[in-house]
């Protein structure tokens, strides 16, 4: 194929995309006028859009290679040189697969009730595995990184840091522990937890709000460069 | 799970990444259905004509439309499958979170009143971080320096304290989930 033609193709489909990217991003900012039909049908097309690559994603992502092609391959073993062993490897697949297919039975009320063995399975494993995840990475390492600055303080700021920390992660606790009365000493450490809570959440505010405003700047950058070329 | 993590061996381990690929394809099987129920339900306004039949109907041709170029096409970069991730879904999903902005804005207007302590610490914690991760406040030494140790200090012990929280939390259901106390996930009270 003729090298000038696929780059004029190429220049084309990027051309055409552009214009196709700006009025949809148009489309949906004008909901910041109001809610009107251009808005919701640039709604709807996203929604349509993001589940279909989702589909897609998780078909040649997961399905494909975690079930469908091992499936096949051991089907095809077990006439070929694999016999009793990719016999089993086939049975052995088909639980998973039997079970995700357990999940349609949802369509069907009356065999509704089996789309909960594979769903029990799923929480059953969710559980599990959270409990040691959970104490590892929410609770150990959290006191871990709260104590160890005191193993290392080298100067006054450090260990001023060090006690604001653990005064800071004391009451913000004292603030959640509600089997006692936010009283006398304690009622104070709990005040005093929800400053640090409050300072937290202003952080967390702050930081979202740039981080939306990062991205309403690239799409103004989009627009006015790449869509229009105002700027260079 | 559980086992794995307190005896950990050989036997143990693979047990654990099979049951993994297991509740992956449980995951990804469960995904199929909900979409098939997103198709019904929106199959079911276009047929009945309902309001904003048409934004259903947009929203069914939009999904086949990305299916059927997937699975015929693939997901190669070039493809029309990836042409249209990113003319069409990149460029709106940045514009809808970008639109955002603007709604914070207005309730950080409303919201950041500075009525009493905790309003005024809110406040000054979110100025001196959104200042300070700006390249204007970058430029001016202390917002720099002290959005950095509100970020590294208070912020984050009182994070903590909600980790821990959370932590402490998802463990209490879990075991709820493994000892049958919890069943609401079954559609039971």
């Amino acid at each position: 194929m003729d090298i000038g033609f696929i780059y004029d193709y190429l220049i084309a489909s990027e051309r055409l995309g552009i214009w196709i990217a700006a009025l949809l991003t148009l489309a949906i900012y004008s909901f910041l006028y109001k809610d009107n039909p251009i808005y919701r049908f640039a709604e709807s097309l996203l929604i349509g859009i993001s589940v279909g690559f989702l589909l897609v994603t998780t078909f040649e992502t997961t399905l494909m290679p975690k079930a469908f092609e091992p499936l096949a391959i051991s089907f095809t073993g077990i006439f070929g040189s694999g016999g009793f062993g990719a016999f089993g490897s086939f049975l052995w697949l088909l639980v998973p697969v039997t079970l995700g297919l357990l999940m349609f039975t949802r369509f069907v009320p009356k065999y509704a009730w089996m789309s909960r063995v594979a769903l029990a399975l799923y929480i059953g494993f969710g559980a599990g595995a959270s409990i040691p995840a959970n104490m590892q990475s929410y609770i150990l390492n959290q006191i871990d990184a709260t104590i160890r600055p005191f193993l290392a303080i080298d100067s006054f700021a450090a260990a001023v840091n060090a006690a604001v920390i653990l005064v800071g992660l004391i009451s913000t606790l004292s603030y959640f522990y509600f089997s006692k009365a936010h009283t006398g000493i304690f009622g104070k450490a709990a005040r005093l937890g929800t400053f640090y809570l409050m300072i937290f959440f202003g952080a967390t505010f702050g930081y979202t709000v740039m981080a939306r405003i990062s991205l309403l700047i690239g799409r103004l950058t989009f627009l006015l460069r790449d869509w229009l070329g105002l700027i260079s | 799970m559980l086992i794995q993590f307190f005896i950990p061996s050989k036997l143990s381990s693979s047990v654990y990444n099979e049951i993994t690929n297991w509740a992956q394809l449980i995951y990804a099987f469960a995904l199929i259905v909900g979409v098939f129920g997103l198709v019904k339900y929106h199959l079911g306004r276009v047929s009945r004509k309902s309001d904003g039949w048409i934004y259903n109907l947009v929203t069914v041709v939009s999904l086949f439309l990305m299916a059927f170029l997937g699975f015929a096409f693939g997901r190669k970069d070039g493809g029309a499958f990836m042409w249209i991730f990113n003319y069409f879904q990149a460029p709106m999903q940045a514009s809808v979170f970008s639109l955002l902005a603007f709604f914070v804005a207005s309730a950080a207007y409303r919201g950041f009143q500075a009525r009493n302590t905790e309003a005024v610490l809110l406040l000054l914690s979110a100025v001196f971080i959104m200042f300070g991760i700006a390249s204007v406040g970058n430029s001016i030494p202390p917002f720099a320096e002290i959005a950095n140790w509100i970020l590294m200090n208070p912020s984050m012990t009182a994070r903590r304290g909600i980790f821990i929280g959370v932590g402490l939390g998802t463990i209490a259901v879990s075991l709820r989930v493994i000892l049958g106390v919890e069943r609401t996930y079954l559609g039971k009270e």
